[in-house]
């Protein structure tokens, strides 16, 4: 508990999956790398390398590109389907939904790019939808790692997995929250911080920045509880109403629109359970305007002073 | 299985869906009639299947992609000995196994999950790109309506199918020319498929889809390219009432039409 954050190093975490996953191609003949053209962005040019005869690529086709992946595991191969997050989840929605979810295919379906990583690109290229479009299916886990260190484990336990599940990635630089080691645990949130005054939730690259959160306010007094949720669906009920009666208010933040994504999970479960204030941070549901990823949030309310700023507030309105 | 033996057993096998539809009151009679003489030749002649072991690695993959005709894959599959076929009768009842479109998870023999159009295509060519990869000899087959190739998702399997080599995978389409609404042709006329396929990197035959004599040949052909078969049917084939008749894509039968139909199906058995 109370891991310590000293490295500031930076890291993206499609190198920590590619690494993975090429470890385990060498100890499993039936790993497959399934992508859409995106050998690049995805980081498969190692598997490439190493793997030919196992990287799928079925061009720029991504309702083909799931549906292949359901096949090749309906013929006992372990399927890693890559693309960018905005055109896996968009385009492919009701092959996911039918092909994976509903029959059960053994299909690791990996996000790259997700939220607001194509900052630039403009809304087309941003996934900020992609937490709601998939965490209402059944049978498809919902996972957002928030370093390299969680990456790796959950790409390790998704090939240990038996059934479909969602791996949302992005490609902007986070530094190392959890310790070397760490064992991903399905629908089970982290502890990174012990406090009472208020829970502050996210995950994937806002993980970070609320643990920088936590400690401007730890300068003004105040003691939050800091949940890294990499599972958004099936979401940690236990830890979300612990903290809802243990700290009284839980602000949540999220690269994706507030409406659907991780801090609507979360207030599902306070509003059945365990009523208590919130704050949801996160796109308030527009289209972005032009800007990085890193200045987006920040625009969008979630720097750490800003978050520690809304954290504040909440706190008044137990 | 002799040709004459296969359409006796499709002829029992429409006269079982026929009943089924007009006693849960609803179905897809005409696609499935249309359907009915393939799905025989590869369930009794064809496929390379274990009923009593419908998850063995060896198995040849079926994957019927017009899934609202699950009826006749039902029949089809209890008649072949997966499941009982007493259990027919339970067709769109509450809480049978036996949905209006098929489910793998509950019922033996069916691969994956279709429904939606365009669907079934992309995952045969997953299973087929599969057993390249391990080397596994099973062939693949995957039967889309005609209408069903209005969807693009399956010109998407095609180029990969062509481009990955899949000379393991057969792909039959049900050309009955109607599709829910209308004619394939008043709608979005997708035929002649030949050429189309052919451009795509795709051998292709055209046969009488409801000739038995026809129908097995095409399905036991192997070559060096993936294998379409334009099989030319009748919406409705073998009932005379429905035939060719765009009404009975999802039309029941009044109790007398349905004592014809039973009566007609009879009389040939």
């Amino acid at each position: 508990m109370n891991a310590p954050v000293t490295a500031a190093k930076l890291y993206d975490c499609r190198d920590a999956f590619a690494e993975t996953l090429e470890a385990l191609a060498a100890g499993n003949d039936r790993v497959v790398a399934v992508c859409n053209d995106s050998v690049g962005s995805s980081k498969l040019g190692g598997f490439k390398s190493k793997f030919p005869e196992r990287l799928v690529n079925v061009g720029i086709a991504e309702q083909n590109m799931v549906g292949v992946g359901a096949g090749l595991a309906n013929g006992g191969q372990l399927p890693f389907v890559c693309g960018a997050s905005c055109f896996l989840t968009g385009r492919a929605l009701e092959q996911i939904k039918a092909d994976l979810a509903y029959s059960n295919a053994n299909v690791k379906l990996i996000g790259i790019s997700s939220g607001m990583a194509y900052g630039e690109l403009g809304p087309t290229h941003h996934s900020i939808e992609d937490f709601a479009w998939t965490r209402v299916l059944p049978n498809l886990p919902v996972i957002a790692p928030c370093d390299r260190i969680e990456t790796a484990a959950a790409v390790k336990w998704a090939a240990d997995y038996a059934g479909p599940c969602f791996l949302r990635l992005s490609r902007v630089g986070v530094p190392d929250l959890l310790p070397e080691g760490h064992v991903f645990e399905l629908g089970r949130a982290n502890l990174l911080r012990e406090g009472s005054h208020l829970t502050l939730i996210a995950n994937g690259t806002l993980t970070h920045r609320i643990v920088k959160a936590a400690d401007i306010l730890a300068g003004r007094g105040i003691k939050s509880r800091v949940l890294n949720m990499a599972t958004v669906r099936p979401i940690d009920e236990a830890a979300i109403v612990s903290a809802a009666k243990e700290t009284g208010a839980i602000l949540t933040a999220e690269e994706h629109s507030i409406f659907g994504g991780l801090g609507s999970a979360v207030a599902e479960v306070v509003v059945d359970q365990a009523p208590v204030p919130m704050k949801r941070l996160g796109v308030p549901g527009v289209f972005a305007h032009t800007g990085s990823a890193e200045w987006l949030l920040d625009e969008f309310g979630m720097a750490p002073a800003a978050i520690a700023d809304a954290a504040e507030a909440l706190i008044k309105r137990k | 299985m002799q040709s004459q033996e296969l359409e006796r057993i499709a002829r029992q096998i429409r006269l079982r869906d026929v009943q089924a539809v007009f006693e849960a009151g609803a179905g897809h009679v005409g696609g499935e009639m249309s359907a009915i003489d393939i799905m025989t030749a590869l369930y009794f002649r064809v496929l390379r299947i274990w009923p009593d072991d419908p998850k063995n690695p060896a198995r040849d993959r079926f994957v019927l992609s017009k899934g609202h005709t699950a009826c006749a894959l039902y029949v089809t599959l209890a008649k072949r000995g997966f499941i009982p076929e007493e259990e027919i009768s339970t067709f769109l009842q509450p809480n049978s196994r036996l949905n209006g479109h098929p489910n793998c998870n509950k019922v033996p023999g069916v691969e994956t999950n279709t429904g939606p159009l365009g669907h079934g295509l992309p995952v045969a060519v997953g299973m087929a790109k599969a057993a390249k990869l391990s080397g596994a000899d099973y062939h693949t087959y995957v039967m889309t309506g005609d209408g069903e190739m209005q969807e693009g998702s399956n010109w998407e399997a095609i180029m990969s199918a062509a481009q990955f080599g899949l000379n393991n995978l057969t792909l039959i389409v049900d050309h009955n020319r109607f599709q829910q609404g209308a004619a394939l042709s008043e709608t979005n006329d997708v035929a002649p498929l030949r050429p189309k396929l052919e451009a795509f990197g795709w051998e292709v035959s055209e046969i009488n889809g409801n000739a038995m004599a026809e129908v097995v040949p095409a399905l036991e052909h192997r070559g060096d390219r993936p294998h379409c078969i334009v099989a030319h049917t009748n919406k409705g084939h073998g009932i005379s009432f429905m035939q060719d008749r765009v009404d009975w894509h999802h039309k029941v039968p009044s109790r007398e039409q349905y004592e014809i139909a039973v009566k007609e199906l009879s009389e040939t058995l």
